[in-house]
């Protein structure tokens, strides 16, 4: 017999899928359960039927459960030697390229976005890069399109943008204004924001390089596969993966379809 | 401890363990004891200072008897292995009983939390779970400890007279009392005693 909160999740989920489009079926369940519970707290709603029900009749409900339902924790250079490593070891190749596309998948506010695009244009890259940057939350899109982020977070993102191999100054990217640090509006010059779902949405273009940190996490392994599956279709023969530092390919059926190319910093090639 | 209450139980099948502060040498007194071909896994959550590089899984490895691994998103939990939280990520049990990591808000300020993986192997395991709170500073594992009685499993906590640091103990014993309070070497053999 189930309980209850499992069968009301799944319900809400469901209903979620049904009225928004919006599919979280293949969600993690200990990671849901979690942030539906937090939901409950946050909207002082006493069972998630009750959260159900507003949801299903309030558009606007759903988009602030949506904000809790994805989480949107991420910061530029996350994981300094993972940055190093694309620099030293993936740009080389890319350089082979008349012109490159890349797909950061799950962009959420706009972080990596950035991250690579300064990275790119400190290698010459840039100006004959094209990036998608998608995401499913709409407001973390408009977040990552406005480039804007506290100046506190921004100290933590110099130390990592040196550790990362940056060649200048980090300030030379951004104007500070009151508490916030305003980016360079011609690192997105050749960004394409868009809104679009890894769980049910198809591919899109040819990409060289595809980037997604720390968002299968969040998936059960057939949605991962599903993921992977889009991923090996969009890349170019010899494209690269980029994953974020705890995702593995080692445990899906796509994994002998890519090797490492710096394993340790989840960076793989398609064969 | 009671014995015959102990075979009635369900069979345990998995064990939870949360450590702090001081909890690297009272990790390493309570799996000590475990002897090789140990059949039973075990998910260890230790709070560290903020470093995404740890060397636990090592540490451990070459220290006891039983095979030691970095828990792995994705990855399905095998007999006898134990499993050490990675820095800087929330570890979960899923229905599946295979492993999960997230991203999440720190909880009780530490990521790992023990709370979240007290309540996901509770939610997994239910009466098939064992589950220790050891030395540390702060309250996490507090409330998954309960949620793992709750669901009928076995719980466990270090006496806090021996504790390096008793806070954590103690928050545990302030919210429920658990079916043993234990010394490490208690704790090492009750974990050994098992199956």
């Amino acid at each position: 017999m189930e309980r209850n909160t499992d069968i009301e999740i799944r319900l809400l989920i469901d209903a979620i899928y049904l009225k928004y489009s919006y599919d979280f079926r293949d969600y993690s369940g200990a990671s849901i359960k979690r942030r539906v519970q937090h939901a409950l707290s946050q909207f002082e709603c006493k069972t998630i039927s009750a959260l159900q029900e507003r949801v299903l009749h309030d558009p606007g409900m759903f988009m602030q459960l949506l904000q809790l339902l994805t989480i949107p924790v991420s910061e530029m250079f996350r994981d300094p030697s993972h940055f190093l490593a694309i620099r030293e070891e993936v740009v080389p190749l890319l350089k082979t390229y008349p012109s490159i596309k890349i797909w950061i998948a799950g962009c959420s506010t706009g972080e990596e976005v950035y991250s690579l695009a300064i990275l790119l244009r400190e290698e010459g890259l840039l100006d004959r890069t094209l990036i998608y940057a998608t995401d499913i939350n709409p407001r973390s899109l408009e977040k990552a399109k406005q480039g804007i982020f506290s100046l506190e977070n921004v100290r933590a993102y110099t130390q990592n943008y040196q550790r990362a191999g940056g060649r200048r100054s980090f300030a030379d990217y951004y104007t500070a204004a009151y508490d916030y640090a305003m980016f360079d509006k011609t690192l997105r010059e050749n960004v394409t924001f868009a809104d679009h779902s890894l769980a049910t949405d198809s591919v899109f273009s040819e990409t060289q390089l595809i980037s997604c940190r720390n968002v299968l996490i969040y998936f059960n392994k057939k949605l991962q596969d599903r993921a992977f599956g889009l991923f090996h279709e969009s890349l170019c023969h010899r494209g690269f993966l980029v994953l974020g530092s705890k995702e593995t390919l080692d445990f899906s059926s796509f994994g002998k379809q890519f090797e490492p190319l710096v394993k340790q910093e989840r960076i793989y090639r398609k064969l | 401890m009671n014995q015959t209450m102990h075979r009635s139980r369900s069979p345990i099948q998995a064990v939870v363990v949360g450590a702090s502060a001081g909890g690297v040498e009272a990790l390493l007194k309570v799996f000590g004891q475990l002897p090789k071909g140990f059949g039973v896994p075990i998910l260890v959550v230790l709070h560290l200072p903020d470093e995404r590089d740890s060397q636990m899984a090592q540490v451990f490895g070459h220290r006891l008897a039983i095979p030691v691994q970095e828990a792995q998103d994705k990855q399905n939990i095998q007999p006898g292995t134990l499993y050490v939280a990675s820095p800087g990520y929330h570890l979960s049990v899923e229905a599946d009983r295979s492993l999960s990591l997230s991203l999440e808000e720190p909880v009780h300020h530490s990521r790992p939390s023990i709370d979240v993986l007290f309540e996901s192997a509770a939610d997994a395991f239910g009466p098939n779970l064992l589950a220790v709170v050891l030395t540390g500073a702060n309250n996490d594992g507090a409330q998954g400890l309960a949620k793992v009685r709750e669901r009928g499993g076995i719980t466990v906590v270090q006496d806090p007279d021996e504790a390096q640091v008793s806070t954590m103990p103690e928050a545990a014993l302030a919210l429920q009392e658990p079916d043993h309070i234990l010394t490490l070497q208690g704790i090492g053999q009750l974990l050994a005693a098992l199956e």
